[in-house]
């Protein structure tokens, strides 16, 4: 058995050594250098660009602006086309590329950037999603032109005339009369900053321009997105278009879709350390819910609002999902739902580990905890009771709940040991939610080569950023054909080499291309047992393959020897293909999904009534897998996930003045550290085997960062009294609630 | 421009190196040498990607400057190995998951000799004191903290070669 154990990561020997190599270790002869001048104010009209004396600084081959680049579409992006590759006529955030240099070498194009003059005349700038939804705010792109790249998002909708790039609605059920006849409504605003991915790599592409087209290497989680937006930016086909994505170092969803490989391509020149920066969205969510006295969820109203900057990027996706998920992993039959992804003179937002979850789990997952403190209810049998049963609908159409998380809760409670009473100062919370997992109507195709003497080359387009999709395709092929898992070699991503996939985001790669591969190495196997058979001179049914030997009864034969023995030669292969097309197209999303991402999670801290710091003594994350593919990377998976959000929870976030991002760099924005490691960190994996996947497996990466910021703030408020509505929890709001609750008690 | 002509022992290999005064350690182990496993992340001695041992203390090679190294010797993660053997704490790595994308892992390696050769017993609490400067965005720390732990262990039952 393959499946299930902790094997040992494809890639740990070439990262231990140092041998493993990423897109910002590539050399390519002849490589140039590019630095790009980015905007110092937030808005503004460009008047003119001199770069003459640049152009006469030692090493400089090329001074760009928007004029100068040689492309058919200055435009790009995965939802609208808003997004020039250098800002043209208009600066729309602090940052924006304006003007490229490419020199012989860093050094130099960066000299080089000192020497550029550029005039503008500053215009009044957006700041603040509440901002660009006022009246008679600057509406920052008066026309949309819609990119068509994906299915989910054709149906976008844009409110004309304004800043707000989706809204997305939905409702059912009499709400008014739900909040009419409740024993208890709960009305508050939560807000969650924006963040910053920092993935220890920063963004690099590498381009090179020939007879035959495009060449880019690229550290992007979308090979195949790339490919279709720069085949759009200069009017070539696909073929013509090669995207080759190394080892990656960390992404995060900050490498998702299309970001500098635009701008490489045109400069056909190497860009380093172009700290190109896309974040995670600040939301505000206001969020009112109407319950019964017994517990029972009767209504909800979600209003959430996204602020994705100057340019949408995947914003309208990400709003659409947080608002379909923002009601939580629920029973509740009435519900009226507005998400809003608007547009302002900040720096762009993307996509985020969770992709809205983190952000809508803030509120809902707080604010239950509010209404079991308000009935006298335990918070965790107010959860069990709402909850959605395995079978039932969250949405009429989609996909029912497919895992059982009535069981999962009961494991999370049991891990923190729920029931013990804590000392003063110290409390315990806990948190759930779910997501649809997969990704939404999503494409993958594999190729198992099965060689001569028996090793198997696995092509895929699943990008490896650290999350081990090399070693748990692997497995799954491994498994599936009968041979040992050092029989595979799993090649990089290669738009011209490697079969067509959608993307590694989503937490889809197991799942979506995981059965992508399974069934190549089926189609693989199954070739290899008719060419067997006839070695044999048997059925192809009365044969095994296992460890890489195919066996009829006593008589053996290894793989390598039915490859070679058939070819007559030391050559030739056996191909197996396989590809995933979703089925179904229901749901409200336009897809069905694939599976739920379960995750929960709980805390117990220590609160210093005195400094108000929070103490993370324990965390506790649980993820419903399905079926662990490797039972340590899931794991770890989980682990580092929560970690992540734990960041944001007590100290991380991204900090803007006026328009200007005040702390871009890990200078002065604090990521979690080794210091910040809870005492005891915990992960608990529930497998049922009722994913889809191969094995029953189910989708992992993403759930771990749900729960943290909720956790710990209801452990908080269990262990004070006090209830944080906006992140972070740093010791100065905790200890200023504290300081206003003991007035008003004193009061 | 000015330029340095030294000595700087490198992996236990003496190499004679003229280099420009403001030329980085980073620049000169990654574009001179072509030594690629100290990776450059932050550039500005706050994650520990580009830490290398400089006559055994851990330096962030993005903010020492080349001629720094002059009659020194500096140690990278390409010197850790045996050959196709593995140095204990790569070895506790590997057995404990504690890499992901692996761009922190040749810094946060180089950092656990160092703190090994200064403390070869730590306590939990000195770890991750002593590995603070050291930033991973994937893992959460808690599996490389076990790897160094487990790493102390086996490098008090068997030491290794230094
Ligand atoms: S790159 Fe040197 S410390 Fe970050
Ligand atoms: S493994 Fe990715 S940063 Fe540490």
């Amino acid at each position: 058995m393959i499946i299930g154990t902790a094997a040992e990561r494809l890639d740990a020997r070439e990262k231990v050594t140092g041998a493993a190599r990423y897109v910002s270790d590539l050399v390519v002869p002849e490589m140039l250098h590019a630095k790009v001048w980015r905007a110092p104010v937030p808005h503004a009209r460009l008047l003119g660009v001199d770069g003459s004396r640049a152009a006469r600084s030692p090493g400089v081959v090329a001074v760009c602006t928007a004029t100068d680049l040689p492309v058919k579409r200055l435009h790009y992006g995965p939802a609208f086309k808003d997004q020039p590759i250098l800002a043209h006529e208009i600066i729309r955030y602090a940052g924006e590329p304006v003007v490229a240099v490419v020199a012989d070498t860093e050094r130099h194009a960066a000299a080089a950037l000192a020497l550029i003059d550029v005039s503008y005349r500053e215009l009044p700038a957006v700041t603040s999603a509440a901002e660009a939804l006022a009246q008679g705010a600057p509406v920052l792109h008066p026309a949309l032109d819609r990119s068509g790249h994906f299915r989910d998002l054709s149906g976008l909708r844009p409110v004309a005339g304004t800043n707000v790039c989706q809204h997305y609605h939905y409702d059912r059920g009499d709400v008014a009369r739900a909040f009419a006849e409740a024993d208890l409504t709960v009305e508050d605003v939560y807000h969650y900053p924006a963040l910053s991915h920092h993935a220890l790599e920063a963004h690099c592409a590498v381009a090179r321009v020939d007879g035959d087209g495009l060449t880019v290497w690229t550290g992007t989680q979308h090979p195949f997105p790339v490919r279709k937006e720069l085949a759009e930016v200069f009017d070539l086909p696909l073929a013509a278009v090669q995207v080759i994505v190394p080892l990656i170092g960390g992404a995060f969803g900050g490498k998702c879709y299309t970001k500098i490989e635009p701008l490489a391509a045109a400069l056909a020149a190497r860009v380093r350390r172009s700290a190109l920066t896309i974040t995670r969205h600040a939301v505000t969510v206001r969020l009112r819910t109407a319950v019964r006295s017994d517990g029972t969820l009767l209504a909800r109203e979600c209003d959430v609002v996204l602020d994705t900057g100057a340019y949408a990027d995947i914003g309208p996706r990400v709003a659409t999902k947080a608002g379909y998920r923002a009601p939580g992993p629920y029973r509740i039959p009435c519900l009226s739902i507005d998400a809003r992804c608007v547009y302002t003179n900040n720096v762009p937002a993307g996509a985020y580990r969770g992709y809205g979850v983190p952000q809508v789990t803030w509120a809902s997952e707080s604010q239950m905890d509010q209404i079991a403190e308000r009935l006298g209810l335990d918070p965790l049998a107010f959860r069990e009771k709402n909850l959605l049963k395995r079978g039932e609908e969250y949405v009429a159409g989609d996909t029912p709940m497919d895992g059982d998380m009535a069981d999962a809760l009961a494991q999370t409670g049991a891990a923190i040991d729920w029931g013990r009473a804590r000392e003063r100062g110290r409390g315990v919370g806990l948190a759930c939610a779910m997501k649809d997992g997969g990704g939404t109507h999503t494409v993958s195709t594999a190729a198992v080569r099965v060689n001569a003497d028996g090793s198997v080359t696995l092509l895929t387009g699943s990008v490896e950023m650290g999350q081990g999709s090399r070693t748990a395709l692997a497995q799954i092929a491994a498994e599936t054909l009968g041979v040992p898992l050092s029989a595979i070699v799993v090649e990089s991503p290669d738009t011209s080499i490697t079969p067509y996939d959608h993307g590694t985001s989503a937490s889809r790669s197991t799942t979506v291309m995981g059965l992508a591969v399974e069934a190549a190495a089926r189609d693989a196997r199954g070739q290899l047992l008719e060419l067997a058979a006839k070695f044999f001179g048997t059925e192809p049914e009365k044969l095994a393959i296992h460890d890489g030997v195919v066996a009829c009864g006593e008589r053996t034969m290894t793989v390598g020897d039915v490859v070679s023995g058939h070819f007559g030669l030391v050559g030739g292969e056996v191909t197996g293909l396989g590809t995933f097309v979703p089925g179904t197209w229901s749901g409200s999303l336009g897809g069905a999904t694939l599976f739920w991402e379960v995750g929960m999670g709980a805390a117990e801290v220590q609160v210093d009534a005195d400094t108000g710091e929070i103490s993370v003594e324990k965390y506790v994350s649980v993820a419903d897998v399905g079926q662990a593919i490797n039972a340590r990377e899931c794991a770890a998976q989980d682990e580092g996930a929560a970690m992540q959000a734990i960041g944001p929870a007590l100290f991380e976030s991204r900090v803007s003045e006026a328009g200007h991002l005040v702390n871009p760099g890990l200078i002065d924005y604090r990521v979690p550290t080794f210091a910040d490691l809870p005492r005891e960190l915990e992960t608990v994996l529930i497998e049922n085997r009722d994913g889809p996947g191969p094995f029953g497996s189910k989708g992992v990466g993403e759930g771990g960062t749900f729960c943290p910021a909720p956790a710990i703030a209801n452990a908080v408020a269990r262990a004070t009294g006090v209830r944080i509505k906006d992140l972070p929890m740093t010791p100065e709001r905790v200890w200023r609630a504290l300081r206003d609750a003991r007035g008003t008690r004193r009061g | 421009m000015n330029a340095i002509t030294m000595t700087v022992t490198v992996n236990g290999e003496p190499r004679e190196l003229t280099v420009p005064t403001h030329e980085t350690l980073i620049e000169c182990l990654r574009e001179r040498l072509g030594l690629l496993g100290a990776k450059k992340s932050c550039d500005v001695q706050v994650c520990g990607a580009c830490t290398v041992l400089l006559d055994d203390r851990p330096v962030s090679a993005c903010t020492v400057l080349a001629f720094e190294a002059r009659g020194k010797t500096v140690r990278t993660i390409e010197g850790l190995a045996c050959g196709d053997e593995l140095h204990p704490i790569q070895a506790a790595f590997v057995e404990h998951g504690a890499l992901q994308c692996g761009f922190c892992t040749p810094g946060m390696i180089m950092a656990t000799v160092a703190l090994l050769g200064e403390n070869p017993s730590p306590s939990v609490d000195e770890v991750k004191h002593y590995m603070r400067g050291n930033v991973c965005r994937c893992t959460g720390y808690k599996r490389i903290l076990d790897a160094i732990l487990d790493a102390s262990r086996r490098m008090a039952a068997a030491p290794a070669p230094a």
